[in-house]
C-alpha cells in the first residue's frame, strides 16, 4: 500500500467523523431520541391494551376535501380479495338501496385516463388501501395539523 | 324368490326347539342394547372434529380457515365444531345427512379434492351445496345456537339491529343470505346474490 492510498483512506474516515460523533452522542442520551419506545431496548415491557374500533356508524368530518372518509364501523373479517369484496356488498351502486349505505364515489369508477367504467375500477378495488377504521385511543404522537378553514380565518 | 321367502317365514314362525323363551327374549334384549349402543357410539365418533379433520382435505383447507374466525376463538370460549354447523342435530335429518356423506367417503378414497388446486376448483360447487342446504332448512344449524327470539337488539350495533329486526324477523331473509364466508374463505362470488359484480371484472 503506498502513501497516497493511506492518505485517501484517512481523509475519507475524517469525512465520517461527524456521523460517528452524533451517533455517540445519541447513544449517550437515549432519552432525547424521538421514539415511541419509552423504555430500554433490552427491557420487555407490557404491551398496551388493544383499543376498540369505533362502531358508531356516524360520519366523521374530513380534514381536507380530498381525504378518503374513515370507516365509522367495524370491519372484522370482511373479505376483500380476488373472489369477493364484502365492503361492496353494501357500498356498491346496485346494493345501496337495500343497505342505505353511501355509494362509493364516482371517482372509484374512473380509470387513470379519467374514463368511467361500468364497475369499480381495479385500481380502486382494495378499499383498505385508503379507507381505515378509527380506534378510541390517545394519539401516540402530537399533531399540529390545522384545518384550511381555520388558516383562512386566522388573523394576520 | 317366493320359495325363499316362504322357507324363511316357516323357520321364523316355528316355535324354538332348543332355546328357552327366557333366553330368546332376554338375549334379544341384551343384543339389541349392544347393537344400538354400538351403532350410536360409532355414529357419534364420526360426528367429531377429530374425525372430520382426520382427512387432510379437511385439515389443510377448511379447518385452517375456520381457525381465524370467531366460531373457533372468541372472548367467551364457546366454539362451534364442524358437525355443529354441517350435520343436523335432529335424528332423522342426521341419518339422512350421514347417508349423503357416503359421497364424501367416495371422494376421499378416489382423491376428488386431494390437492389444493382441485379443492379450489371445486370450492364454489361445495359452497353452493352448503348454502342451498342452509337456505332450504332456514339456517337451522345457525339457529341451533343463535335464536332470533332471544337476540337483544339493544346490544347489537345499529346496522346489525336494523337488518335483524327487518329482514330476519320478517322471514324475508335467513342467516346464510347475508352471512356467507363467516367460517371459511369464499369462492369466486360472481353472480351470487348480494355480492358486488365488481370482483369479477378485476
Amino acid at each position: 500500500m503506498n502513501i497516497s492510498a493511506v492518505r485517501k483512506i484517512l481523509l475519507r474516515s475524517l469525512l465520517l467523523l461527524p456521523v460517528v460523533a452524533v451517533t455517540a452522542l445519541w447513544a449517550a442520551n437515549p432519552d432525547e431520541l424521538a421514539t415511541l419506545r419509552k423504555s430500554d431496548i433490552a427491557v420487555d415491557t407490557e404491551p398496551q391494551r388493544m383499543p376498540e374500533v369505533e362502531n358508531k356508524d356516524v360520519k366523521r368530518t374530513r380534514n381536507y376535501p380530498m381525504q378518503p372518509p374513515t370507516i365509522p364501523h367495524k370491519i372484522d373479517n370482511y373479505t376483500v380479495n380476488l373472489n369477493a369484496n364484502k365492503c361492496l356488498s353494501c357500498h356498491d351502486r346496485t346494493l345501496t338501496e337495500q343497505s342505505q349505505a353511501p355509494m362509493v364515489s364516482v371517482t372509484h369508477f374512473m380509470n387513470r385516463d379519467g374514463n368511467f367504467l361500468a364497475q369499480v375500477s381495479p385500481r380502486r378495488y382494495f378499499c383498505n388501501q385508503c379507507h381505515v377504521t378509527q380506534v378510541d385511543a390517545k394519539p401516540l404522537v402530537d399533531n399540529d395539523f390545522q384545518d384550511v378553514d381555520s388558516l383562512l380565518t386566522k388573523p394576520e | 324368490m317366493i320359495k325363499w321367502v316362504k322357507k324363511t317365514w316357516k323357520i321364523a314362525a316355528r316355535p324354538s326347539v332348543h332355546y328357552s323363551l327366557g333366553f330368546l327374549t332376554l338375549g334379544g334384549f341384551i343384543a339389541g342394547v349392544i347393537f344400538w349402543g354400538g351403532f350410536n357410539t360409532a355414529l357419534e365418533a364420526t360426528n367429531s372434529e377429530a374425525f372430520c379433520t382426520g382427512c387432510h382435505e379437511m385439515e389443510d383447507n377448511v379447518f385452517q380457515e375456520l381457525k381465524t374466525t370467531i366460531h373457533y376463538t372468541n372472548r367467551s370460549g364457546v366454539r362451534a365444531t364442524c358437525p355443529d354447523c354441517h350435520v343436523p342435530h335432529e335424528w332423522t335429518n342426521k341419518i339422512a345427512r350421514k347417508m349423503q356423506a357416503s359421497k364424501e367417503v367416495w371422494g376421499t378414497i378416489f382423491g376428488t379434492i386431494n390437492t389444493r388446486e382441485k379443492f379450489l376448483e371445486k370450492r364454489l360447487e361445495l359452497a353452493q351445496h352448503e348454502w342451498s342446504r342452509l337456505k332450504a332448512n332456514n339456517s337451522l344449524e345457525c339457529r341451533n345456537c343463535h335464536d332470533l327470539d332471544y337476540m337483544d337488539f339493544t346490544v347489537q350495533s345499529a346496522r346489525a339491529e336494523q337488518a335483524h329486526s327487518t329482514f330476519l324477523a320478517s322471514g324475508e331473509k335467513t342467516c346464510i343470505d347475508c352471512h356467507k364466508g363467516i367460517a371459511h374463505h369464499l369462492p369466486d362470488m360472481e353472480g351470487v346474490e348480494g355480492w358486488s359484480a365488481s370482483a369479477q371484472q378485476n
